[in-house]
């Protein structure tokens, strides 16, 4: 259905009424539903509270294009994602039959399809004093991007203060991953890497646990702003950090651990290629198990490739391989090369 | 449930992790660094070293040595034997003296420190008043002669260390006995020399610095002779009868004097400047040895002439009218003389002349015509060139054991023949447990062969691989070819010669097959030779082959070195190992990673560019693989495009010294006003301190990516007979493992034996694993279906090894420098793993397959990786559940050069270097212990009996010897030592420098 309606653009009013008014023109006032709109780069952009009412409203030129689903059978993934295999199977087969097309497409989406960079974990368990950080590394588009000193604290021991020495950050990266998130700062002193105190340790040792770590990084910091933390009693789950990128409804630390459960799967794991030159030796087919955790597993392989963890030398140089390297870029041809040439790609 | 169960709580295997696993370093292999002193015992028959650090070591008859340490870690500048006692003083450059003694403990002797004391001068004297420059221990035993600067003779009594004051020889006394007044106060500054009368215990010779030599009468207190010198007194040395005495000067000349009691101030019998007439060096040191036939031995050191020799180290023995001035490749250090001790002899007969340089020990067999050298068992200079690899193979069969040593000892025939003359002391240690091999790769493209199996690690048989080679450098050119006319005589002796033809030549890697003798060994310019051992010598052609790494990779440019000229034609060599096939890398990178399986006769190699598989038998080569990611530039372009950097941090050095001139300038050009200076001063350091601030040490934090530079480069090889394609069927296989993550998993086809030399050997590539963090493989191992590592080539053929389980399932261990993991074969699917970096922080730096039995029953054994990381510590993960057993710290994670050096055993033992000329040998397994226990017998010498009684008691003690029971002072010593060179920033330095410069 398609309606069309005018608002006027200097005086918008609240995205209660706008809501209202919507349904009231839909003649749908007890159904939820999904408000999405299109930006000037032709992206789908959720309306979901004032503020992006607004400026969904700022950007009409002259015309705003709205979107309205029903909420039970909304497609959260229509909006903005950037899992490769999402993107194909519903974008490219629903939105865009040519998916062949350069251009990126950014969409954003409901919170459980944003792609955690960082997050502020354990708020409960730890020191008011102290923040517990967990980066997410994703393929090579966004470096880490922050660098550490060695230097001094002051604790308070039995024998009254003393200085003992400790690790702190001395240089964010602009536009680094830790930058971005703004949860680290230079001059906080780290405390622990992965759940392992620092304490005794070189900071040679610190740095190679930081990149042996560095796909899932959890860093413990005393920040150096004690003006920012988290005050405990106004959050209960605690799983949510300040950061824009990662704010979430108190719902989703659930949904956000299972997504963290895959992905420390995935950084454990190894690539293999089996090069098999003479085909009557290949095993016949994977046994049906294996061929459901090789499905499930797929997407996770794109991942790390999407990520550019598989050279690209490797693929060119090495001819057998070429049937591989078509799989990185399309997973349903991929799969069938899978059984037909009985080449075998696990995670 | 299994992962949550806390390692370590099982009383069972606790048990069985005392039994199996110890901690021990046992011994020190090699020659001392920076020796700084000498001394020898004619009654003890030992000799004892001092360092610039601090350890004293002890060496008598092969096995027997003993080690100490001074806590100060000062330089050791003079050692004294006491006479006939089992005690030693040394003197140290802070100006203390130790008395150290002997004494036996749990049925072996050890070396203890008894007491110390620094001589101490009135109140308000200079330091140099008891600054102690000649020692002199009596032969009565009771009383220490100390001469000092200000020319007073202290005497200490021993073992308290009390000063006798009322028998101090000042030079007033000295000088009021002395009848002549050309004699002034300042001819008694600075005793050079203490010498006591060799029949006349009462009377000793002072020679004072400015050439005043006195006989001394102790029991009246005077002056008996007085001689006067006309040059600054080096030293004195007495003729065995003591009717005569020589004394050495600064001006190269030395002076006989004769000692008769009608003349209180003889005049010289002779005085001869033996390198004359142009001006020479001083001569430091003296002996004037008489023999049987009348000509006395003359053995000085120094004396060269100036302007022509200076610069050489020389000691010249002179016989009658013999003369011969050896010559050494390093500083001479002191040497001694080893002759007749047997007091009631009548002549000294000299038998050999011991020297040590700073870098080698030297000894001359004086009684053989010509006066060749003596091979020394011990005390090896590791270091003759520099060391860039090792290699240890355990349990030799005994054939290829003779074999090589049949082939050393063809290289030995110049050496002299006689027994080793330090022989003192009883080695008591059990005989070694096996025949082990060390094998140490040097700079100057040899292999030197060591028997590693007991306490004396020695040169069994030297290989080069120069004569493949067409080097700058004739080895003919360097040969001694004076004439007979040629003076001074000069002889060069010693084998330490750290110079290098070329660096290309250095060995990098070296692979031995134990059971057929091939070898292969592996160098800088990629080239990589497999010899066999023949027991004669034989002139044959060397085969060539080229292995191009970078296959059709363009565009790439090699800015490294070039690979080495090779010989045409046939090559003449020795009985020993000889090569046959030289494969040549492409580009001529250095050889990472070697690999040889002589049971299917291929040898593999690798490089920073990727690797080669080479069929020895029927020279061909197999298959290339370029592991190169075309990004890395680094590794295409070779070594020289370091110098980029090396410009870069050089402009940046200039500009921080420029800009430091313009600011002082500034400062200085200002003005005159004084506030205003300062001002600018205060400004200066400000800045300064802020620069500072700005640039802390720090360290970025980054994922490692595929476009890291050096990913391609060939960290490990690895053959294997295991399923790789399928269970049910086994093939020989070939695995490569490289910097960046990647395991490459070859399939092999090699013919049988009797077609092996029809059908080529086939290899196909099968697997490639990408570790998904990245980094380096270090090693890689397939488990039988006993969880058992697979037993090397030709070990089964052999009844040595069970032949492993091909029915189970096999499994594979790939080491990373971050993870231990255990994959499934064939369908390689992740199984266990532990991850050491992302725990501990600390990397893997070696790791070799242990076995370790239990010192409990003889029965018992199991296979472990035994782990060195990079912070120097070890750690035993037990095998094939990846569990860290225990953890030991080894070597300072500072020492980068000891980590990299390290070097383990089959049996649960290693080495690694301490110094660039000293390998520490430790040893992990309580069954597996090599270390030093010896007995020296309490000397009595008029009681034959009583040392009758020793002997006894020292059998008792050899058979009630137990594997654990050891000396704990030795050990904590040990590691002290350890830390003593290794505080020393300069020997760092030098370690460092020395293996950087072979890569």
């Amino acid at each position: 259905e398609f309606r069309r309606f005018s608002l006027e653009r200097s005086k918008p009013g609240k995205f209660e009424e706008f809501y209202g008014l919507l349904q009231h023109v839909h003649k749908i006032p007890n159904v939820d539903v999904l408000v999405g709109y299109t930006d000037i780069h032709g992206d789908l952009l959720p309306i979901n509270n004032d503020d992006n009412y607004h400026k969904a409203v700022s950007t009409a030129n002259p015309l705003l294009r709205i979107f309205i689903q029903r909420k039970e059978d909304a497609d959260y993934s229509a909006f903005g994602t950037d899992t490769m295999t999402r993107k194909k199977n519903v974008l490219s087969n629903v939105l865009r039959p040519d998916n062949h097309k350069k251009k990126p497409h950014i969409v954003i989406s409901m919170p459980q399809d944003f792609r955690p960079v960082s997050s502020i974990i354990d708020v409960d368990i730890l020191p008011e004093t102290h923040r517990r950080v967990r980066l997410y590394k994703y393929g090579t588009d966004k470096p880490l991007g922050f660098y550490i000193r060695d230097g001094s604290s002051v604790r308070v021991t039995p024998h009254g203060l003393e200085k003992v020495p400790g690790i702190f950050i001395s240089r964010l990266v602009p536009g680094g991953l830790a930058q971005s998130t703004g949860l680290l700062a230079v001059n906080d002193e780290v405390l622990e890497v992965n759940g392992i105190e620092v304490s005794g340790k070189s900071l040679d040792q610190v740095t190679d646990m930081m990149i042996a770590n560095s796909r899932n990084l959890i860093i413990t910091v005393r920040p150096a702003n004690q003006r920012n933390n988290v005050v405990r009693n106004s959050r209960t789950s605690g799983s949510s950090g300040q950061s824009t990128e990662s704010s979430l409804p108190s719902s989703t630390p659930n949904i956000l651990g299972n997504l963290l459960q895959g992905e420390e799967e995935s950084d454990e794991e190894d690539i293999i290629i089996e090069d098999s030159g003479e085909p009557q030796q290949i095993p016949k087919a994977a046994p049906t198990s294996e061929s459901i955790e090789s499905l499930s597993q797929i997407e996770l392989l794109h991942e790390s490739t999407q990520n550019g963890f598989l050279p690209s030398s490797e693929l060119s140089l090495n001819h057998s391989a070429g049937s591989i390297s078509m799989e990185y870029e399309e997973p349903e041809p991929g799969r069938k090369s899978l059984e037909e040439e009985g080449t075998i790609i696990t995670l | 449930m299994r992962r949550f169960l806390r390692p370590g709580h099982d009383p069972v295997r606790e048990r069985l992790k005392r039994d199996l696993f110890q901690f021990n370093k046992t011994v020190e292999h090699g020659f001392p660094h920076q020796p700084s002193a000498l001394g020898y015992s004619p009654f003890l028959r030992l000799m004892a070293i001092g360092t610039r650090s601090g350890a004293i070591k002890l060496y008598g008859a092969p096995g027997v040595e003993f080690m100490g340490l001074h806590e100060e870690n000062n330089t050791v500048m003079q050692i004294h034997f006491i006479p006939d006692q089992c005690q030693l003083v040394t003197l140290l450059d802070d100006n203390s003296l130790h008395l150290w003694s002997l004494k036996q403990h749990g049925g072996a002797s050890e070396l203890r420190e008894e007491h110390r004391f620094t001589l101490k001068g009135p109140p308000g004297s200079p330091p140099s008043a008891t600054q102690v420059t000649a020692v002199l221990p009596h032969s009565s035993r009771e009383v220490l002669y100390l001469g000092t600067e200000s020319g007073n003779i202290f005497v200490v009594e021993l073992p308290s260390f009390r000063v006798l004051e009322d028998r101090t020889i000042s030079p007033e006394a000295v000088l009021q006995r002395i009848p002549e007044d050309n004699c002034n106060r300042r001819s008694c500054e600075l005793v050079e020399a203490l010498r006591e009368h060799p029949k006349n215990p009462d009377q000793i010779l002072i020679g004072y610095s400015r050439g005043l030599i006195v006989l001394w009468d102790l029991q009246n207190n005077k002056a008996t002779h007085h001689f006067l010198g006309s040059q600054q007194l080096e030293n004195l040395y007495w003729q065995r009868d003591g009717s005569k005495f020589i004394s050495c000067h600064y001006d190269g000349s030395y002076t006989q004097w004769p000692v008769s009691s009608d003349n209180r101030q003889p005049e010289p019998l002779e005085n001869t400047v033996p390198y004359g007439p142009f001006p020479c060096k001083a001569v430091s040191k003296i002996y004037w040895q008489t023999t049987k036939n009348g000509l006395p031995y003359i053995i000085f050191q120094g004396g060269m002439p100036r302007a022509s020799y200076g610069d050489r180290h020389s000691i010249s023995v002179i016989h009658g009218s013999q003369q011969t001035a050896f010559d050494f490749t390093s500083r001479v250090i002191d040497f001694f003389i080893i002759f007749s001790s047997d007091p009631a002899a009548e002549f000294d007969d000299p038998s050999a002349l011991v020297v040590l340089a700073e870098e080698e020990l030297v000894v001359i067999d004086l009684k053989s015509a010509g006066w060749p050298a003596v091979h020394p068992p011990y005390l090896a200079s590791l270091h003759c060139s520099a060391i860039t690899c090792s290699h240890h193979v355990s349990n030799i069969p005994l054939k290829l054991w003779e074999r090589i040593i049949s082939a050393g000892s063809k290289q030995n025939i110049h050496y002299s023949s006689m027994p080793w003359p330090i022989d003192g002391g009883t080695n008591i240690a059990p005989d070694p447990p096996q025949r082990d091999l060390l094998l140490t790769g040097h700079e100057d493209g040899t292999v030197r062969f060591w028997d590693a199996s007991g306490v004396c690690l020695h040169l069994l048989y030297k290989l080069s691989t120069v004569r493949v080679f067409l080097t700058d450098a004739d080895p003919n050119d360097n040969m001694n070819t004076l004439g007979e006319d040629e003076w001074p005589p000069l002889r060069k002796v010693g084998t330490f010669d750290p110079y290098s033809d070329d660096p290309r030549l250095g060995i990098q890697k070296i692979y031995l097959c134990k059971y057929s003798g091939y070898l292969a060994v592996a160098g800088t310019a990629g080239q990589v030779l497999v010899m066999e051992l023949n027991d004669e010598d034989a002139e044959h052609m060397v085969d060539h082959a080229e292995a191009d790494l970078l296959q059709d990779q363009e565009g790439y440019r090699w800015k490294g070195h070039e690979k080495l000229r090779t010989r045409d034609g046939p090559v003449r060599f020795e009985a020993g190992f000889q090569p046959f096939v030289l494969v040549q890398c492409q580009p001529p990178a250095v050889v990472t990673s070697l690999a040889l399986h002589s049971e299917w006769k291929l040898v593999a190699f690798g490089t920073s560019h990727g690797f080669g598989l080479f069929d020895h038998q029927q020279k061909r080569l197999v298959f290339v693989k370029c592991t190169l990611h075309p990004s890395d530039q680094l590794a295409l372009e070779g070594p020289l495009s370091r110098v980029k950097s090396l410009k870069k941090s050089l402009r940046q050095s200039f500009r921080r010294i420029r800009r430091s001139r313009v600011s002082s300038r500034k400062r200085r050009g200002g003005s005159g006003n004084a506030s205003e200076v300062q001002e600018a001063n205060a400004k200066f350091d400000q800045d300064a301190l802020q620069e500072m601030e700005l640039a802390p040490v720090q360290r970025k934090i980054e994922a490692r990516s595929a476009e890291d530079s050096f990913t391609g480069f060939v960290r490990t090889l690895y053959f294997a007979d295991t399923f790789l394609r399928d269970s049910s069927r086994h093939c020989p296989s070939l695995w490569a493992g490289t910097n960046g993550g990647t395991v490459y998993a070859f399939c092999l086809r090699v013919p049988p034996a009797e077609r092996r030399m029809d059908e080529p050997v086939r290899a196909e590539q099968a697997k490639e694993i990408q570790l998904m963090h990245r980094a380096p493989v270090v090693g890689i191992l397939a488990l039988d279906g006993r969880s058992t590592p697979l037993p090397e080539p030709l070990e089964v053929a052999h009844d040595l090894s069970k032949s492993p389980d091909m029915q189970g399932s096999h499994q594979l261990l790939v080491v990373s420098e971050e993870q231990f993991k255990v994959f499934t074969l064939p369908k390689v699917s992740s199984k266990l793993k532990l991850k050491l970096t992302a725990l501990e922080g600390c990397r893997v730096r070696k790791v070799t397959v242990a076995n370790f039995g239990s010192c409990k029953t003889d029965d018992y054994s199991e296979n472990d990786l035994a782990v060195l990381t990079n912070l120097g510590d070890i750690q035993i993960i037990s095998l094939p559940f990846l569990k860290l057993q225990i953890r030991y710290p080894c070597i300072r994670k500072e020492d980068v050069s000891g980590i990299a050096s390290c070097v383990f055993t089959k049996y649960g033992q290693g080495f690694y270097l301490i110094s660039p000329s000293e390998f520490e040998r430790f040893s992990l397994s309580t069954k597996w212990l090599v270390e030093p226990r010896c007995i020296v017998d309490v000397p009595e010498v008029t009681s034959n009996n009583h040392v009758h009684n020793k002997s006894g008691t020292e059998n008792a003690a050899r058979k009630s010897r137990s594997p654990g029971d050891c000396g704990e002072d030795e050990r904590k010593s040990g590691k002290l030592m350890e830390h003593a060179l290794l505080n020393d920033e300069k020997v760092l330095k030098e370690i460092q420098s020395t293996l950087e410069g072979g890569r």
